[in-house]
């Protein structure tokens, strides 16, 4: 039961996504792309109605003492603003400016079959991959030395 | 879908903001793609399988969306291959240095008012912009 209700979360987001048409880069670009000759609000109508209903409904949910299937909420609680999150949507604006994808929808777009969303998909998973390397190999050598907070 | 479609993008957005309530009520987690797939490629005990079905339900409503609405698959990519190899690595690596994407810190972490999505979205829409800029205007494509 709790898979399947993931599995249909999974599939509305989908959905969600190639309903809206964020699945289109020349979309998303025509969004980005003010300058451009065409501009496209779809992008920004997308951000304010899944924001808007998430804002509307999350809290709802955050009442009850456990999610349906989990003993805890997993929900981020830091407040800090720290270089690596300034770093890393600047890294990921580039790339996302760039080609007009973003990893919700590239994942989506993947059912295209066309050759340049696979060489986008594999570059972003690889791109994951070499932070998480970096990251686990951090903390190994952190634990390694004598930290107090361990 | 080329231009402006507000009927069908008011839809799906409200469909997006649906599917990351009910993955909050189901598991607890936030529907944020690029931290669920992320997980998978460093797997831990417990916290992988989650992940797994949520990008196979992902998979089989995009295989929906290829049937029932193919247009939204029309998919035109306007720069070089070596572009696009590149814009997909700095995805990957900058969605996970910065802890989210545009789902994880856009829809979920906006909608929470958190402020350090608020702050991470306004940094990646404004670079966004920035660069399609650049490389569509300045230095005549990429």
């Amino acid at each position: 039961m709790k898979y399947l209700a993931i599995f249909s979360s999974g599939l509305l987001f989908a959905v969600g996504l190639g309903v809206s048409g964020m699945t289109l880069p020349q979309k998303v670009i025509g969004f980005l792309d003010f300058s451009g000759e065409n501009w496209d609000p779809s992008l920004g109508l997308v951000m304010i109605t899944s924001a808007g209903v998430f804002m509307l409904l999350h809290r709802r949910v955050l009442r009850r003492p456990t999610p349906l299937f989990d003993t805890d909420f997993h929900v981020p609680t830091r407040n800090d603003i720290d270089g690596p999150l300034v770093f890393g949507s600047i890294l990921f604006g580039i790339g996302w400016g760039m080609v007009g994808f973003c990893p919700g929808p590239t994942v989506t777009a993947l059912v295209s079959g066309q050759t340049q969303v696979w060489i986008f998909f594999v570059a972003m998973v690889a791109g994951m991959y070499a932070e998480g390397s970096l990251a686990v190999s951090n903390r190994l050598l952190t634990q390694r030395g004598d930290t107090v907070d361990g | 879908m080329e231009g402006f479609t507000p009927v069908l993008s008011s839809i799906g957005g409200i469909l997006i903001g649906l599917a990351a309530v009910a993955l909050l009520l189901v598991n607890g987690r936030i529907a944020g793609i690029s931290g669920i797939t992320a997980g998978v490629l460093h797997p831990t005990q417990g916290n992988t399988l989650w992940r797994v079905v949520f990008l196979g339900g992902m998979l089989v409503g995009a295989m929906l969306i290829r049937w029932l609405h193919p247009e939204a698959l029309a998919i035109r990519i306007d720069v070089s291959n070596a572009a696009v190899l590149l814009g997909g690595f700095l995805v990957g690596i900058g969605t996970r240095i910065g802890n989210g994407c545009t789902s994880g810190h856009g829809v979920c972490g906006v909608g929470r008012l958190a402020p350090r999505s608020m702050v991470a979205s306004a940094v990646f829409f404004s670079v966004a912009v920035f660069t399609s800029w650049l490389i569509r205007h300045v230095t005549g494509g990429f």
